[in-house]
């Protein structure tokens, strides 16, 4: 009878098909840039041009990681260019002063060197109730800053930094670069993270609905602690995999990172108000930019166009999501309308 | 019918926010397997004593007895584990994710090495709404579920709490009473398993259905409580306001005027099709339906919120442009929205600047606002509607509800308008301003203006209409005059089982 309120839409099919429909898309669109670029030039399907669209994007897909569960928590890093840069620099430094130093504790070293800028942030973001977006771009200059004061004109050069460190930013593992094998698992992990445990999918309720949250006995502010923790410390280790892929440091390393970073995880489909979205789309984001950037180097497009390139796709990427929201939106008015008129 | 120990004994619980006194004195006692209704009107209390026990607000003072055990409840947390579910007024779901993941968030059941058991976890979701007898998806994302789906997840997620104790903040508020039925049926299932439910609600004859005793509280005092049986209609009335009110609905005596409004097939894909209906200036004409027919949208597209695919709107003669609302106000049309905290006010800003924001050309010289004219507008229509305020410059959100509205009407009165379209006009609203709304509903159709009003309160929709439009699932299904208007053939009509349309 009248309980047509409660007939059951077909629309969660709709909307994982729209789902699925992002992440397939962009591998599309990869695959698509990378054809063109091969009709252009021949030698972009080469064992080493692979392996440096492969390992390129690695240092921005280990910042996106972190970067993905800022924003799904509604809020957003702009520190991790600066955190990159610092943390690069006490990495280099530590072995200037320690030539033999573990390669172990150097990660640990830029590690722990983000967590505790990432610490600042989520101190002052979570308890503290200062808007991310205020938090992080001041953190990006006084990081910067700091920085600064350190370098004081004295670059880390690749003379300074040993051999077996070196090889870590350059070397393959069956063919695979090392620093891609290293961002591949951080995807992995945390992508299995983010579909497996409560906490992280408090992360979803926190950006889909704060107060929601709340009520739900969501511990907003811990939460959101910790996704500053993670993204600081992700970009702390991606200092320290900078400095081995590039062995030159100076006070500008890493500078408008953060740009490219949050373009890839808004090209990858993560929602930039939060609450929804997958880290594996940002990983697949941050790959089909380098791509794109590379493509164009390889077809002898001015580099000029890199960024207007990726500036047009950021945009496209944001209307896609909001066309299929409004799309969906319709879907389900239409769906429950006909449903009840078809009886 | 209930057992002896009270599951849930509040006890002279008081709570101030800065100089104001919320609750001065709240009392009340749950048994199990019963349903008591918490009544007041807007500002005795309610509220902040439901959100004690959610464990928002902390207590100044008094006791809070759970079994027999005195307890502090200190978060939503400890509410929860507490064995106390509370189902707002506003449902608080998570768009972006599942229905199953809305209702067992923070609580997923989790397989070995504390993942998230998602198979186990859709199938208890799956058997939640089996025992409610409804028919959502348990992996859908909850964007896009209509109000009444959207309160059924949150019925679903207070049951699958297990809770021995729900409380329902004017869960019916947004249903229809097709809706409320499904919700009675809910609660009866509840008691027999010997919940207890506390239930908040301004709709009077839901509570004389629905619960066993009621507690009724004034100005954040306790006034008292009694068995259904044992208290009238006009006692709880009484107890409510401390005063009677001789009739809750005023009918006015007007002469039916000029057409001012025709609609003609108006048709908006996938929402309403083929809206055919006039108003006229002295008269009130009521959309009733359920939530979810249409009623707000065909509004909206009147009004040129919305846009529309087909269908023309004549007003006072005039083909009326569409996609528009600059253009229908231009030519003489007001709208009250239904969510006066979103759409009709901005709550930040003063009262007398609420007022003056749909006046504000008039109010200008060479596009600067001329001092003073704000608040003159503003004193003119605030006296005129009996506005209880402080002063002009306080936020509008520091009024109760039912003055809210009163400065949104203003809003649109002040610009003198010959069409008021106002959607759902008392929702939310205490019983004693409820009437004054009405009461000037039929003072303004006296004076000339047509009236299109959105209501599901039936009373409401027989008492103050001259004539009642049924939409049922977009389409206009049946019309009736006051005369011939009963309770029984719009919920007919509501609900598709007859179509009346001439």
């Amino acid at each position: 009878m009248g309980a047509s309120i409660f007939k059951k839409t077909k629309s969660s099919s709709f909307l994982l098909k729209a789902f699925q429909l992002r992440e397939m898309g962009i591998v599309i669109a990869i695959v698509l840039v990378f054809g063109l670029a091969l009709i252009k030039n021949s030698s972009f399907a080469s064992t080493a041009s692979i392996q440096q669209l492969l390992s390129g994007p690695s240092v921005v897909i280990l910042l996106a990681v972190g970067e993905t569960l800022v924003i799904i928590t509604k809020n957003v890093d702009l520190s991790i260019g600066s955190v990159l840069g610092l943390s690069a620099y006490v990495v280099g430094d530590l072995f200037v002063h320690h030539q033999g130093m573990p390669i172990w504790i150097a990660l640990l070293a830029g590690t722990l060197v983000g967590l505790l800028c990432g610490l600042i942030n989520g101190l002052i973001v979570a308890y503290a109730r200062v808007p991310a977006l205020v938090v992080t771009l001041g953190m990006l200059y006084i990081i910067r800053g700091v920085d600064a004061l350190l370098v004081n004109g004295r670059q880390i050069v690749p003379s300074s930094i040993p051999n077996s460190f070196i090889n870590l930013g350059s070397n393959s593992i069956l063919g695979i670069p090392i620093l891609t094998l290293i961002a591949g698992a951080a995807v992995l992990i945390f992508t299995y993270i983010m579909r497996t445990f409560r906490p992280a999918r408090d992360f979803y309720a926190i950006g889909s609905n704060t107060e929601a949250a709340v009520l739900a006995g969501v511990r907003v502010q811990r939460r959101v602690f910790t996704a500053f923790l993670i993204s600081g410390a992700l970009a702390g280790l991606g200092g320290a995999l900078w400095l081995a892929e590039f062995a030159t440091v100076g006070s500008t390393a890493g500078s408008g990172y953060e740009l490219n970073v949050v373009a890839a995880v808004v090209v990858g489909g993560v929602a930039i108000f939060g609450g929804s979205g997958t880290v594996l789309g940002a990983a697949f984001g941050a790959l089909l930019l380098n791509t794109i950037d590379q493509a164009l180097v390889a077809s002898r497009v001015s580099s000029f166009w890199n960024q207007a390139v990726a500036g047009a796709l950021l945009l496209v990427a944001i209307a896609f999501d909001r066309y299929v929201a409004l799309k969906t939106e319709l879907a389900l008015r239409v769906d429950r309308f006909s449903s009840s008129e078809a009886k | 019918m209930h057992s002896h120990e009270a599951v849930l004994k509040v006890e002279h619980v008081s709570k101030s926010f800065g100089p104001v006194q919320a609750l001065i004195d709240g009392c009340v006692e749950l048994f199990p397997g019963e349903a008591h209704a918490l009544l007041g009107e807007n500002g005795a209390g309610k509220s902040t004593l439901v959100k004690i026990l959610a464990g928002i607000y902390d207590v100044d003072a008094g006791e809070i007895i759970l079994n027999g055990v005195p307890v502090e409840i200190s978060s939503p947390l400890a509410a929860r584990a507490a064995g106390i579910a509370v189902i707002y007024q506003e449902p608080t779901l998570f768009p972006d994710l599942s229905v199953a993941e809305n209702i067992f968030m923070g609580r997923q059941p989790l397989s070995a090495g504390r993942r998230i058991d998602k198979a186990e976890m859709i199938r208890r979701t799956r058997s939640v709404f089996e025992r409610l007898g409804v028919d959502i998806s348990a992996t859908r994302k909850a964007r896009g579920l209509s109000v009444a789906d959207q309160q059924i997840v949150e019925i679903a997620k207070a049951i699958s709490f297990d809770s021995k104790i729900i409380i329902m903040d004017e869960p019916t508020a947004a249903l229809t009473d097709v809706e409320v039925a499904r919700l009675f049926e809910v609660v009866k299932t509840l008691r027999s398993e010997g919940s207890a439910i506390m239930f908040i609600s301004h709709r009077l004859e839901e509570v004389f259905a629905m619960c066993q005793r009621v507690t009724i509280m004034r100005d954040g005092n306790f006034v008292r409580t009694s068995t259904i049986e044992e208290i009238s209609l006009d006692e709880i009335i009484f107890s409510m306001v401390g005063r009677d009110i001789v009739s809750v609905y005023s009918r006015h005596n007007s002469e039916l005027g000029d057409l001012i409004l025709d609609v003609k097939g108006l048709t908006r894909a996938g929402v309403f099709k083929d809206i055919n209906f006039q108003v006229h200036s002295g008269e009130i004409v009521a959309l009733a339906g359920l939530v979810g027919a249409g009623r707000t949208e065909v509004a909206r597209g009147i009004f040129g919120i919305d846009p529309i695919d087909g269908g023309v709107v004549t007003f006072k003669g005039k083909k009326l442009k569409s996609g528009s609302p600059l253009a229908a106000m231009s030519a003489g049309i007001g709208f009250v929205p239904e969510d006066r905290r979103q759409q009709g006010l901005v709550m930040d800003m003063a009262i007398d600047r609420n007022v003056a924001l749909a006046s504000i050309h008039d109010l200008t010289r060479l596009g600067l606002i001329k001092s003073g004219s704000e608040k003159s507008l503003a004193t003119r229509w605030a006296s005129q509607l009996q506005v209880k305020f402080g002063r002009f410059s306080n936020p509008v959100k520091t009024l109760s509800g039912g003055n809210q509205q009163k400065v949104v009407l203003a809003k649109w009165l002040a610009r003198t308008p010959s069409l008021l379209i106002i959607d759902e006009p008392t929702r939310g609203i205490d019983i004693g301003t409820k009437s004054e709304v009405h009461k000037l509903l039929s003072e303004l159709v006296s004076n000339g203006i047509g009236i299109l009003m959105i209501s599901s309160e039936m009373p409401e929709v027989l008492g103050v209409a001259d004539r009642i439009l049924v939409i049922h699932e977009g389409r206009l299904s049946a019309e009736f005059s006051r005369a011939e208007a009963t309770e029984a053939l719009i919920m007919r009509a509501a609900t598709g089982q007859e179509s009346v349309v001439a």
